[in-house]
C-alpha cells in the first residue's frame, strides 16, 4: 500500500517535472534561484573573515571599480560585492519567513472559512476583507514604525499584512474541493472535520499553495528592500535595500557612483523576477488554461 | 371584446412591479456597497487606534526614544495625548476627534495633522493621479494588443518588459533615472516641484517638467500589472462562443475587438486599477521621498523616523479611506459600466 502510494507520488513528481522543463523562463527562473541559494549558503566561504567588518575594512571608502574590488568600495571601504553576497542572506530569509508567516496563516483561515460555512466563515472573510481594502504597504510600514527596527520586526509586518490574498485563494480551493463526492464519502464513512482538512482538502489545495508562495517570497523581498530603505531595517544588516538607502546618504546619486547604487538594485530584480517566473510556470502547469499564453 | 379586454389589464400591473422590484433591488445594491465601505472605515479606525495606542505601550516612550526629553516633558506630552485617562475613555476622544476631521497634532512639526495634510494634499493627488490615468491607459492598451497578437514578439517582448519591471524597486529606479537624466544629462531637476521665481501660467510648464521623473518612476512600476490583467482577462473572452459568431457574422477585426471582447474584458481590469490604489499610494511615498516632491508621502516618510504617531496615524487613515472612498466610486459605476453587474 505504501509502497503504491509513494510510486502514485513519483510518477505525479516526474509528470510535473516534464511538464515544467517546457518553461523556458521557469527553468531560467529556477537556474537564478539556485546560484542564488548557493551564494547565500555559501557567503561565509566566498568572503574573507573582515568582509563586513566597519572598524576593519578590506579597502578605502568610495572607491570605483578596480581589479582588487570588482565593483567598487562602500562608504566604509567594504567590497560591494561581499556585501552584494551577503545581502541575499538577509533577502532570502526574511523572505521566506515573511511568506511563512503568510501562507500558514492565510491557509489555515482559508481552510477553515471553506469547510465551516456559517457565520464563521463570513466574519472570517468579512476581516480578510478588511485587510485587503487597507493600503497594506502602509499598514505594514505603519506596523514597522511601531514596533521599532529589526529583521524580526520586517518578517512580521510584511506576513500579518500579506495573508489575506492566500486566505481568499485557499477558500475558494477549499470550496471547490468539498463539492466533490469522494468528501462525502470519506464524510459517510465516519471521517471527522479534522481528518477531511487535513487529510482530502489541505492536499488538494497544496499545489495552488504552492505557486502562490513562490510568487509572495519575491515580493516579500521586494518589500524588504523597501522597508530596509526606508530605515525601517537593522542598521547594522547589509540588505541590498539598505545598501541602496546608505548609497543615497552619501550622495552617490549627485556624485554618480554608479558602481554603488546599480548592483545592489540589480540583485534585488534578480532574485524577485526569478521567484515570479517560477510562480507563472508552476501555475501553468497546474492550470493548462493558462500555459498557452 | 371582453375576452381581448381581460388579459390587457395586468401587464401594466405586472410591469410596475417588476420596476419596483428592480428599484428595491438596486437600492439594496446601493445600500450594501455603502454599508460595506462603513463598515471597512470602522475597521480602520479601529486598527489604527490598536496600532499606534495599544501595540507601543507606551506611545510617549516609543517617540521620544533616543531624544533629550525630561520626565517633565514627557508626563506632559502624556497629558497632551490623554494617556493618563482610561483605554475607554482614549478611545471615545479618539473615535470622536477623527470623526470630527481631528487627528491631533504632530509631534515634530507641533501643528495638527489635519493641518500638515493640507498644505501637502494637492501635489500628492496630481501626481497619485496623473501617474494612475496614464498607467490605466498604457497598460489597458499594451494589455489588448498584445492578448490580440498572444504569442507574437512584440507580445512576448511586452510581457518580458512588464514583468522586470513589476521586479523593480520603485525607489532604486528613481535613483537611477536621476542618475542618468537629472544629474547626469541634466534634462530635468534633480527635487521639488517647481522652481523659485517662477510665477503665474509659467508655472504650469514648470512643475510638468518637474514632474517627468517621478511620473515616469510611478507608471513604470504601476502599469505592468493592468497590462498582466487586461490582457488574460481578454485572453479568456477570446475563446467564447460569442466572439467566434462575430467573426463569422465577417464583422472586422477591429469592430469585434472593439465592440465584442474589449468591453466584456474591461470589468476585471477596473476593479483592479481600483483596488490597486493602496500600491499606488504607497509607490507615491517612495517617489516623493526620492524626488523631494512636496507632498503627503514626503510627509509620511518624515513621520517614520520619529516615529511621529500622531502623524502616520493621521496619513494611514487618510490614505485607507482614500482607498475605501475610491471602491465605493467604483463599486457605484460598475453597473453604469457593465449590464451584467446590474441590480
Amino acid at each position: 500500500m505504501n509502497g503504491l502510494v509513494w510510486a502514485r507520488r513519483r510518477r505525479t513528481a516526474a509528470r510535473f517535472w516534464s511538464q515544467y522543463r517546457q518553461n523556458r523562463a521557469g527553468v531560467f527562473g529556477l537556474v537564478v534561484l539556485a546560484l542564488f541559494v548557493l551564494t547565500a549558503l555559501l557567503a561565509p566561504v566566498l568572503t574573507a573573515d573582515n568582509a563586513l567588518s566597519v572598524t576593519r575594512p578590506p579597502g578605502s571608502p568610495l572607491q570605483g571599480p578596480s581589479a582588487d574590488f570588482l565593483l567598487g568600495t562602500d562608504r566604509s571601504g567594504r567590497s560591494m560585492i561581499d556585501l552584494i553576497i551577503w545581502g541575499s542572506r538577509v533577502s532570502l530569509t526574511v523572505g521566506f519567513w515573511a511568506t511563512f508567516i503568510s501562507i500558514a496563516f492565510g491557509t489555515l483561515f482559508g481552510i477553515l472559512a471553506g469547510h465551516f460555512g456559517g457565520w464563521g466563515s463570513s466574519l472570517l472573510m468579512r476581516v480578510t476583507d478588511w485587510f485587503l481594502v487597507m493600503p497594506s504597504l502602509v499598514l505594514g510600514v505603519a506596523l514597522a514604525a511601531v514596533l521599532g527596527r529589526s529583521l524580526t520586526t520586517i518578517i512580521v509586518a510584511i506576513g500579518v499584512t500579506s495573508w489575506p490574498t492566500t486566505a481568499r485563494l485557499v477558500r475558494a480551493q477549499t470550496l471547490a474541493v468539498e463539492a466533490r463526492p469522494y468528501i462525502e464519502r470519506a464524510r459517510a464513512l465516519g471521517g471527522g472535520h479534522l481528518h477531511v482538512m487535513s487529510n482530502h482538502v489541505l492536499p488538494n489545495v497544496m499545489p495552488i499553495v504552492l505557486a502562490q508562495t513562490t510568487l509572495m517570497v519575491g515580493s516579500a523581498i521586494l518589500t524588504e528592500s523597501t522597508f530596509a530603505f526606508l530605515g525601517l531595517g537593522d542598521p547594522t544588516t547589509a540588505s541590498w535595500g539598505a545598501t541602496i538607502q546608505a548609497a543615497r546618504d552619501v550622495g552617490a546619486v549627485s556624485s554618480r557612483m554608479w558602481w554603488y547604487i546599480l548592483p545592489p538594485g540589480i540583485a534585488i530584480v534578480l532574485v524577485v523576477l526569478a521567484f515570479t517566473l517560477v510562480g507563472r510556470a508552476i501555475e501553468g502547469v497546474l492550470n493548462p488554461k493558462l500555459r498557452e499564453r | 371584446m371582453a375576452d381581448s379586454a381581460l388579459p390587457t389589464a395586468p401587464v401594466p400591473q405586472l410591469a410596475q412591479s417588476v420596476r419596483d422590484r428592480s428599484g428595491v433591488r438596486r437600492l439594496r445594491y446601493y445600500g450594501e456597497k455603502l454599508g460595506g465601505s462603513l463598515v471597512s472605515l470602522f475597521a480602520v479606525i479601529l486598527t489604527s487606534f490598536f496600532l499606534f495606542r495599544i501595540i507601543p505601550g507606551d506611545p510617549v516612550r516609543t517617540m521620544t526614544h533616543g531624544r533629550p526629553v525630561s520626565i517633565e516633558q514627557q508626563e506632559q506630552l502624556r497629558r497632551d495625548f490623554g494617556l493618563d485617562k482610561s483605554l475607554a475613555e482614549q478611545f471615545w476622544t479618539y473615535l470622536t476627534g477623527v470623526l470630527r476631521f481631528d487627528l491631533g497634532e504632530s509631534f515634530q512639526y507641533n501643528r495638527p495633522v489635519t493641518d500638515l495634510i493640507g498644505d501637502r494634499i494637492w501635489p500628492t493627488v496630481l501626481l497619485v493621479g496623473t501617474s494612475v490615468i496614464v498607467s490605466a491607459a498604457l497598460g489597458l492598451w499594451l494589455g489588448v494588443r498584445g492578448a490580440w497578437n498572444h504569442g507574437s514578439l512584440g507580445d512576448r517582448v511586452n510581457t518580458g518588459v512588464a514583468l522586470t519591471l513589476w521586479s523593480v524597486p520603485s525607489f532604486w529606479l528613481g535613483l537611477i533615472l536621476i542618475v542618468i537624466f537629472a544629474s547626469g544629462l541634466g534634462w530635468f531637476p534633480t527635487s521639488g516641484m517647481e522652481s523659485t521665481g517662477v510665477e503665474g501660467w509659467e508655472r504650469i510648464p514648470d512643475v510638468a517638467h518637474h514632474m517627468v521623473l517621478p511620473l515616469v518612476t510611478l507608471v513604470a512600476v504601476v502599469y505592468a500589472q493592468y497590462l498582466m490583467i487586461m490582457r488574460s482577462s481578454l485572453l479568456d473572452e477570446m475563446g467564447s462562443d460569442y466572439i467566434v459568431t462575430a467573426r463569422a457574422k465577417g464583422l472586422r477585426d477591429v469592430i469585434v475587438r472593439r465592440r465584442h471582447a474589449v468591453p466584456n474584458a474591461l470589468l476585471p481590469t477596473v476593479t483592479l486599477i481600483f483596488v490597486n490604489l493602496g500600491f499606488v499610494v504607497f509607490g507615491a511615498v517612495l517617489v516623493e521621498t526620492i524626488f523631494s516632491w512636496p507632498g503627503l508621502g514626503q510627509l509620511f516618510y518624515s513621520g517614520l523616523s520619529v516615529p511621529d504617531l500622531p502623524l502616520v496615524q493621521g496619513l494611514f487613515i487618510l490614505f485607507s479611506a482614500a482607498v475605501i472612498l475610491m471602491n465605493l466610486v467604483a463599486d457605484l459605476l460598475y453597473p453604469v459600466l457593465d449590464p451584467r453587474v446590474r441590480p
